[in-house]
This record gives C-alpha cells, structure tokens and sequence, in this order.
C-alpha cells in the first residue's frame, strides 16, 4: 500500500475511533489535552536512569486504553515509525557511559544501558499519551479546546482547514503520482527533470481549489473564524477526573 | 527533524514554546493586518498541499536514492513569510497530533527549527534579497538552494542544541553537530531545488502568484533586531559554548618564544601595568567571559550574550546620536528661515 494510502487510512481510523461513546470520548477536551500535557510533562521530567520510575507511568495510557475501549494495535502502528528515530539517538548511551549500575549474574548493566531503556519508554509513553488524545477526542474538539487556551483563532481556523482538505490533496497528489508512474514504470519516485512541473501541476490546482473554497465557504456566512457547534460547560465528571489524575501524577512522581 | 518529545526536557521545551508563540503572535498580527479574508482558506489548503507533496518520494539523480521535500520556504513564497509560518504551525501540528511526527511537547522546537528558519531566515534573509529586483531565473534557483541549506543547517544545528541542553544524548556537542550536518546539508540542497523548480514552473505558468506586495514583505527595523536578538542568542549563548580552549594566535606565539602564555611586564612598566591591572579588576564584572570566581557553562552563555547586546547598544546608540547631529545640521536656522521667508 502507498504511503499516501497508509496515511488516509491513519486518518480514517482515527476519526472512526474518536466517534466512539464512551465515558472518555464524552469529557470536556479541554480536560483531556490538560491531563495529556501534564503527563507528558511528568513522564520526560523523571531522570534518565530511573527506568523504574518512567516504566510505572504506563498506569494512565493503560486505563485510557481500557476506559476507552482503543486498540493498542494502531498505536503499534505508530511507534513502528518513530522508534526507529529514537533508537538512532539513544544506542550511542552505551557506548559512552559505562558508570555500573547493577550486575545481573556476569551481565553488568551500565547507566548507557539503563538511560537509553528510558529514552525508549518515556517516547513510548509520550506517543501513547498523544495518540489516546487524538484517538479519543478527536481534532475538532482538539482545536476547540485550544480556542478556550486563547490560541489564536486564525491559526485553530488553519489547522482545522488543512484537516479537512488533507485527505482530497493527498488523494490529488497520488493521482498525479500514479499517472506518472504509468508512464515511467521502471523509476522510483519523481526524476529530477520532474520535480517542477510535478509539484507545480498540484500547486496550481490547489490554489484553483481554494479559491473555489473561498468562495463556497462566503456562500455559507464565513467570516474567517471558526465556530464550535458543541460548546458545553465542565460538570463534576471532568472535574472529578482531572483531579484524580493530578492526584496521581503527583503521587507518582514523588513516590518514583 | 521532527523532535519527539523525549528527546528534550521541559525547561527547553517551555522556552521553546515561548519563542515559537511570539513567532505566531507576532505572524498572526501581521495577517491580521493585511485583512485579507481570501488568504485563510488559501493558507489552509496550503498548509495540506505542503502535507501532499511531502508524501512524494524524489530521486535524488546519481545516487539512486530519494528525499522528500519540507515546503516551508516555498510556503513563504507564495503567501509572504507571516502567512507561510502559519500554514507551516498548522503542518506540524496536524503532523504531531496525527501522524506521531515529533511530539505535542517538542512542538514548539519543530515549529522553531523548522517553520521559522525558513519562513523568516531564509526567506527573508536569502531568497528574498537575491530575488528583489529581479526575478531571474538563476536568481530564483540560487537564492532557493542557499536558503534551503541555510534553513536546514540552522535547523539541524538547533535540534542538536536543544538534545545536548537537556542532557539526553551521551555523544558530545561536537560528535553530534557532526553526525547532524552532513546529512541535512544534502537534505537542504534538496529542498532548495526542489522549491526553485517548483518557483520556477509558477513563473511560467502563473507568473502572477509571485508577485507579491512588496510593503508587506520589508522588513522593519523592530523585526530586524528581533531577529539579530535571536542570532545573538544562538551564537553568543549557545555556539560559546563550544569556542576551541586552546590559545589564540598571540598567546601560542608567546608560548612558543617565552614559553609562558603572558609577557611579565618590564621594570619600567610595573607601575602603569599595574594601575591598568586595578582598573581593568574593577571594570571588569565577567572576567575571562564568565561569572566572577566560577567557570561555569552559564557564565560563559552570559557572557557571550551581553556582550553581543552591548556592542550592539553601543553601534546603534552612536549611529542614532550621528543621525541626529545630521538633522540638525539639516534643519535651517531661524535667521535663515527669516531670510527666506521676506
């Protein structure tokens, strides 16, 4: 499958997720993005060789996970990606920092060890925590929440934009990709002599489209902001939540 | 280049996030400005065309292998520096929201090192001068792959920045700049062809979408120091850091011939040398470029900082002064206006 493909998919089986009804999909997200912050926060906040004390924050993204009835396959996905990146970065620890730790039988484990153990699971929990975020609020509620933490309105308007018409350039962009690739079946990716009119063909036709946009968007009372339909007030569930996760957030950190 | 979150510690990810945010702020009031209602969809069906073309996969002629394309500095281009850093803000955090791609809490670093030095560095500082007078087709090519390996080298050197200050990676400064710029200096060639054969294609075909108002692409005075503020503060905070600690020219002369680094003052000279001595003591609050009584990272950043910000006070404190002394100079004198006036 292509990666264009694999990246309408990505987006697809996201909305699909953060149309579920559970209690976790129904919370205020402005509450859901503080908690994710806040965690994120705490688990990149834990010292690089106590891998013990990152490895215990696995209780948040594991009971979302549970409350919120999201596979733990689709986040597998995901850090297929990146974890590659990280492990660039943190496999040089061992070769650098041989301080002792602790010695299993004749294996000695070094602090290179250890820190880069922590790495890979305090990216892992961070990843977790932005996919449940996602997965279980969705970007609209997302991006309103970000209204009420007074991001600008132009720049939520923006993303939201983008979102939309991501999948129908991605779709224009294989388009054009896969009419190529009939005409040049032996060559991977787009030759140099290329590049220009390629990338310049779905230029053009973007800026077709958004004025075409524009236009049906002044057509429907557009005024350049964005509007959230599904405004509501916190009620004790949020409250009551965000508490209980502060508590123990804190908890964790001062006991690990 | 996209950072995750892991790779960095919550004090550099805060300030980050403070500088990406004046950034937005700043680029937000300038859109706001131009008051142009038509530009927010065009900047959001951007911000995805930028998401489109990223996926496409370009071969590299000769090496067999390919790269991709960023799209910021094209971005800046077709919209102006302001527009184009907030359909790049948008790109990376659908790309971190989404796609996993560099972290919610790193991402005020990827804004930094990948929005704002293309939309304000090189386009602002490379492309956009090479190309102000004329628009020439070498000239679009050549400011196109010097801002893009600018904007990448600068990127790149900030990723490696922002990983050693929060002490995560054991390699050290100079094995990780070395591991980092090579590669992005590629990378940056790349985009910088890719983004002038794209510029290019529009001349042809749509000429008009390169011209844009000219008034909205001057940079002010104001920003000109901001963005001096942000080089004094990469370079005098952070490259310090790694100045060489072997002697300079004079001093490994002096070695060489006396075999001591400083020259014992004369007899004759004892007394002045002295007095020079107390006085320099008594004036000189960051002695050998760090913190009186301490050797410490901090005071040599401080160090590298203020003084950068003092020169810079003192230049443009003087040229201020000169520019005054002209407009009087200018200005005819009662008498001589009297003169005129019967």
């Amino acid at each position: 499958m292509s990666k264009i493909h694999n990246a309408i998919a990505q987006i697809h089986e996201l909305d699909d997720l953060s149309m579920q009804k559970t209690a976790i999909h129904r919370l205020h997200p402005l509450v859901k993005v503080l908690i994710t912050l806040v965690y994120i926060i705490s688990v990149i906040s834990v010292p690089k060789y106590n891998l013990a004390g990152t490895l215990v924050w696995i209780l948040y993204p594991a009971m979302v996970f549970y409350l919120s009835n999201i596979r733990v396959k689709g986040f597998l996905r995901k850090m297929r990606l990146i974890f590659p990146v990280i492990l660039a970065i943190g496999i040089w620890n061992p070769f650098y920092d041989h301080s002792e730790v602790i010695h299993i039988g004749s294996l000695l484990i070094t602090g290179g060890m250890v820190s880069m153990c922590t790495l890979m699971a305090k990216s892992m929990l961070a990843l977790m925590a932005s996919y449940l975020l996602v997965a279980n609020t969705g970007i609209e509620k997302i991006c309103y929440a970000l209204t009420l933490l007074r991001v600008p309105n132009i720049l939520v308007t923006q993303i939201l934009l983008a979102y939309r018409y991501l999948i129908l350039l991605m779709e224009e962009a294989n388009a054009i990709f896969e009419a190529y690739s009939l005409r040049a079946p032996r060559q991977k990716g787009v030759k140099f002599q290329i590049w220009g009119p390629f990338i310049g063909q779905l230029l053009l036709r973007t800026i077709d489209r958004a004025g075409s946009l524009y236009e049906g968007m002044l057509l429907r009372g557009f005024q350049g902001e964005f509007y959230y339909s599904d405004r509501r007030k916190w009620n004790q569930l949020d409250v009551v939540y965000l508490c209980i996760w502060c508590f123990l957030f804190v908890l964790l950190h001062v006991a690990f | 280049m996209h950072m995750s979150d892991a790779l960095i510690v919550p004090a550099v990810a805060a300030t980050m996030y403070v500088a990406s945010s004046t950034a937005t702020a700043f680029s937000v009031k300038k859109v706001r400005i131009e008051n142009d209602a038509k530009k927010i969809p065009v900047m959001g069906v951007m911000a995805a065309f930028v998401f489109a073309a990223q996926m496409i996969n370009f071969t590299i002629p000769g090496t067999g292998s390919s790269g991709h394309f960023a799209g910021g500095l094209l971005l800046a281009v077709l919209l102006g520096p302001y527009a184009g850093f907030l359909a790049m803000v948008s790109v990376l955090a659908i790309q971190a929201l989404i796609f996993a791609d560099g972290g919610i809490l790193a991402l005020g670093c990827n804004i930094w090192n990948m929005a704002f030095y293309a939309c304000f560095i090189g386009y602002l500082f490379i492309y956009r001068p090479l190309t102000k007078n004329r628009l020439s087709n070498g000239r679009i090519m050549i400011g196109s792959v010097l801002a893009g390996i600018v904007t990448l080298q600068l990127g790149a050197f900030s990723v490696v920045l922002q990983t050693y200050l929060s002490g995560i990676s054991e390699l050290s400064f100079l094995q990780f700049v070395a591991a980092m710029q090579p590669i992005h200096l590629v990378i940056g060639t790349m985009e910088g062809l890719i983004t002038g054969a794209v510029i290019l294609f529009v001349k042809n075909a749509r000429p008009e979408l390169l011209e844009l108002d000219a008034k909205n692409q001057k940079m002010g005075f104001l920003q000109f120091l901001v963005l001096c503020s942000v080089m004094i503060v990469m370079i005098g905070g952070g490259l310090s850091l790694v100045a060489s600690k072997n002697p300079d020219g004079l001093e490994w002369s002096v070695e060489k011939v006396t075999g001591e680094s400083e020259v014992a003052p004369n007899h004759a000279n004892e007394g002045a040398v002295e007095q020079a001595k107390r006085l320099q003591n008594f004036t000189a609050f960051l002695p050998d470029y760090s913190f009186e009584g301490k050797d410490s990272k901090a005071g040599t950043s401080f160090s590298g900082v203020f003084g950068a910000l003092l020169v810079t006070g003192v230049v443009s404190g003087s040229l201020i002064l000169v520019r005054l002394f002209r407009q009087q100079n200018d200005e005819p004198s009662d008498s001589e206006q009297d003169s005129e006036t019967l």
